[in-house]
């Protein structure tokens, strides 16, 4: 029986040190579920590394999965959102040949309609930049591959914040140097 | 000591390693650990290093002695394969809560990523089975790893830590600057109780009718023996221990109703699935205690006391989570707890537990002929010693048949492999006991099987003089596994036949007293023998070879299922 999946993009937040990116991949190997894309990135609170990961899977693996990599010791904090709980964005690079991009009928109508941002105009190439919702991405990609013009494509995978007001992770993080300030105050 | 002076990186971590407190470590060295072993020569005064005769006997020699002492056990290894040799203690330790530190040696940092000589990326290797592994690569920061290395292994939920130090940083000059790690952010080891919850809790348990609790071995790393009894005896509680949890109360108490689980004690495996109010107290609901969980407990609102959050839900729901360490959780419960008639309610194991004498523990403990069977040989040494001693099984029959026929009166009195079921585990797991608690008696019960993948620590316990007092239940076969076969695979035995060696000879080689032991009427006076003498003693029983541990739930029955015989 084949349990439903769904599209979940997990937060991660962790201290900055060599081998966190180990440890939270081997979570996913354990459960064998695949990454789709995966950010890593300073946050805004200082040595405190952000993670934006997505994933497909069950409701029950992702619960496993957040016990998991919650349970890593140098791992902040982890929870998981779907797509109405975070504000995320993608940015992709297209490297597209100028001879059959110019072949095609329409080429500026495409380009602007996506809102791209021209990167770089070469006699044999185009760099062309969308920054946006993943899906718009995946769609500009499709048309231009239709036209058989891409060079390189590369997307950077998704980064998110939460649509919650609250700052759960500064709050987080405040309460514990408040409950265990006796012991560092020593 | 003037300041400045500078020492180099292995007398820095035997000095670290002292001020944590180790007075005793678990070793055996190699290339990339001995500029440690030469600085350690300078503290034998200090520290009592063991020789291992296998790395992974140090393991679970460190493991063995942090169980009996409630201390940090320590283990020093070299790096590659010395290392590798480590890692099924490291992932017992993980699934059995342990607290084990293992240092292992790696090649200098200039030489990492050349596959030179004996190199392992140990800290890679680790990282899933350990609570934190790291690599120490300069000598700077050696008090630091060494100390939160302690922290972390000994706070929260116990478990092991590898430290990697590679050579330049075992070498290298330092100032020795001691360190003392008590707090890391990421990490909740001592989590916030919330009130709501044990205010819900103790309602619920209040206007329970059916409460029936699961003991682990969370109540013995909480040091929260005395809290637990007086929960369960305010309120009347009866409770079942789950294999790590036996000796958090005394066998004979009387709200005490033996082992849970799969080879556990009927009438709890049956009060389970009969309770209204199930209250689990550092435990996990590992799958050998819940049979099919599709039918565990599903009539009973399940309140569950654990300081790990990550098990708060993972293999059963959960209606009322109580977060935090069970020593400060229990008695915030208990002042809340009325105190309740529950007679008739405990009265009603008793059906379950006269069934099971009858069909399996009177047959099982007094036969009237044949050859010996593993339960009276348990028997036997549980009565002699009076339930005093510690008991260290190996896994398999062996294990099974000592948890559920000993008797203990003391905590910290169950040493064995729960999660991982680690073969071999027995032996060096009753040196290191035996280390970590002198003043009391340790006792070994192994199978034949087990006993030859670790038969090497014969070397460690001769040398040393160990007194652990070791007894085999020799039945000539893998007897778990030939178990199975008989039951589930049609008896057809692939593979569980041992044709063994004469194990007095091997005994013997290594200068350790022993005896055979076949007939009835000569165990007891052999298990007097064994216990009177000085030193380590080996017991050879030759016990029925197609012995069964029953009762017995089938893999993935209701827990309540349980086969009485086959």
């Amino acid at each position: 029986m084949e349990e439903n999946t769904t599209l979940y993009t997990i937060i991660v937040h962790s201290e900055n040190f060599s081998g966190i990116l180990n440890q939270v991949a081997t979570v996913f190997t354990r459960l064998q579920v695949n990454i789709e894309s995966l950010n890593v990135s300073a946050s805004s609170m200082k040595n405190v590394h952000k993670f934006t990961i997505s994933c497909k899977t069950t409701a029950r693996n992702i619960d496993k999965i957040l016990k998991q990599i919650n349970k890593k010791l140098d791992v902040i904090n982890a929870a998981c959102y779907t797509d109405d709980e975070i504000f995320q964005s993608e940015i992709a690079m297209f490297k597209i040949s100028a001879s059959e991009f110019q072949n095609w009928e329409d080429t500026s109508r495409l380009l602007r309609g996506y809102n791209t941002h021209i990167v770089e105009v070469t006699p044999e190439f185009l760099v062309v930049e969308l920054a946006g919702s993943s899906e718009a991405i995946d769609s500009l990609y499709g048309e231009l591959d239709r036209i058989g013009c891409v060079r390189q494509f590369v997307r950077s995978g998704k980064v998110a914040v939460t649509a919650s007001p609250l700052e759960k992770v500064n709050d987080l993080l405040a309460r514990r140097r408040d409950r265990y300030g006796y012991r560092t105050a020593q | 000591m003037e300041n400045n002076e500078k020492v180099s990186g292995s007398e820095a971590l035997v000095r670290a390693l002292i001020e944590e407190g180790v007075d005793t470590m678990f070793g055996y060295p190699g290339g990339a650990i001995m500029p440690v072993y030469d600085a350690l020569m300078d503290h034998l005064d200090v520290i009592n290093h063991i020789l291992v005769r296998h790395e992974q006997g140090a393991t679970h020699a460190a493991e063995g002695y942090a169980r009996a002492s409630g201390k940090v056990g320590v283990c020093l290894v070299t790096g590659g394969p010395g290392a590798t040799n480590t890692l099924t203690g490291i992932a017992d330790a993980m699934l059995d809560s342990t607290p084990i530190i293992v240092i292992a040696g790696q090649i200098s940092t200039d030489m990492i990523g050349t596959d030179a000589f004996q190199e392992v990326d140990f800290t890679c290797v680790t990282q899933p089975i350990c609570k934190w592994s790291y690599q120490i690569s300069s000598p700077e920061e050696i008090t630091w790893a060494v100390s939160r290395a302690f922290f972390v292994a000994r706070s929260g939920r116990p478990g092991p830590v590898v430290l990697s130090i590679t050579k330049n940083a075992q070498v290298g000059m330092t100032e020795y600057i001691p360190r003392k790690v008590n707090y890391i952010r990421s990490y909740d080891d001592d989590p916030e109780i919330d009130m709501t919850r044990i205010r819900e809790a103790a309602a619920a348990i209040n206007s329970a009718r059916r409460p029936f609790v699961l003991a682990g071995q969370g109540i013995e790393l909480g040091n929260a023996q005395e809290e637990f009894l007086a929960f369960v005896e305010k309120a009347g509680l009866p409770f079942g221990c789950t294999l790590l949890g036996l000796s958090v109360a005394p066998s004979s108490h009387p709200l005490n109703k033996g082992m849970l689980g799969m080879h556990g004690n009927y009438c709890n495996n049956v009060k389970t699935n009969e309770c209204d109010v199930l209250i689990a107290v550092g435990m996990r609901f590992d799958d050998r205690v819940t049979g099919n969980v599709a039918t565990y407990a599903r009539q009973a609102k399940i309140i569950h006391l654990d300081i790990d959050p990550s098990e708060i839900g993972k293999n059963v729901p959960v209606d009322i989570p109580v977060l935090g360490n069970c020593r400060k959780t229990l008695p915030l419960l208990t002042e809340r707890l009325l105190k309740m008639d529950r007679s008739e309610w405990i009265e009603s194991f008793r059906k379950y537990q006269d069934e099971e004498y009858e069909k399996v523990i009177d047959r099982e403990l007094h036969p009237a002929a044949g050859p010996l069977n593993m339960g009276e040989v348990v028997d036997a040494v549980s009565s002699a010693t009076g339930g005093d001693a510690i008991l260290v099984t190996d896994v398999g029959q062996n294990q099974m048949m000592a948890s559920r026929y000993f008797r203990y009166t003391r905590k910290r009195s169950i040493i064995t492999s729960g999660g991982m079921g680690t073969m071999g585990f027995g032996i060096p797991a009753a040196i290191g006991a035996a280390l970590g608690r002198p003043d009391r008696t340790v006792c070994v019960f192994t199978g034949d099987g087990g006993l030859q993948m670790m038969m090497q620590e014969f070397g460690t316990i001769m040398e040393h003089r160990i007194p652990v007092k070791m007894i085999l239940l020799n039945n000539n076969y893998l007897g778990n596994v030939r178990q199975w076969q008989e039951l589930f695979y049609n008896r057809r035995y692939s593979f569980t036949h041992l044709e063994n060696p004469d194990f007095q000879v091997i005994a013997s080689a290594y200068g350790i007293p022993s005896r055979r032991v076949l007939a009835r009427e000569d165990l007891k006076s052999a298990v007097d023998e064994m216990l009177s003498a000085d030193g380590p003693f080996f017991l050879e029983a030759c016990v029925a070879e197609e012995g069964n541990v029953m009762p017995m739930t089938p893999p993935g029955k209701p827990i309540d299922n349980m086969l009485m015989e086959c």
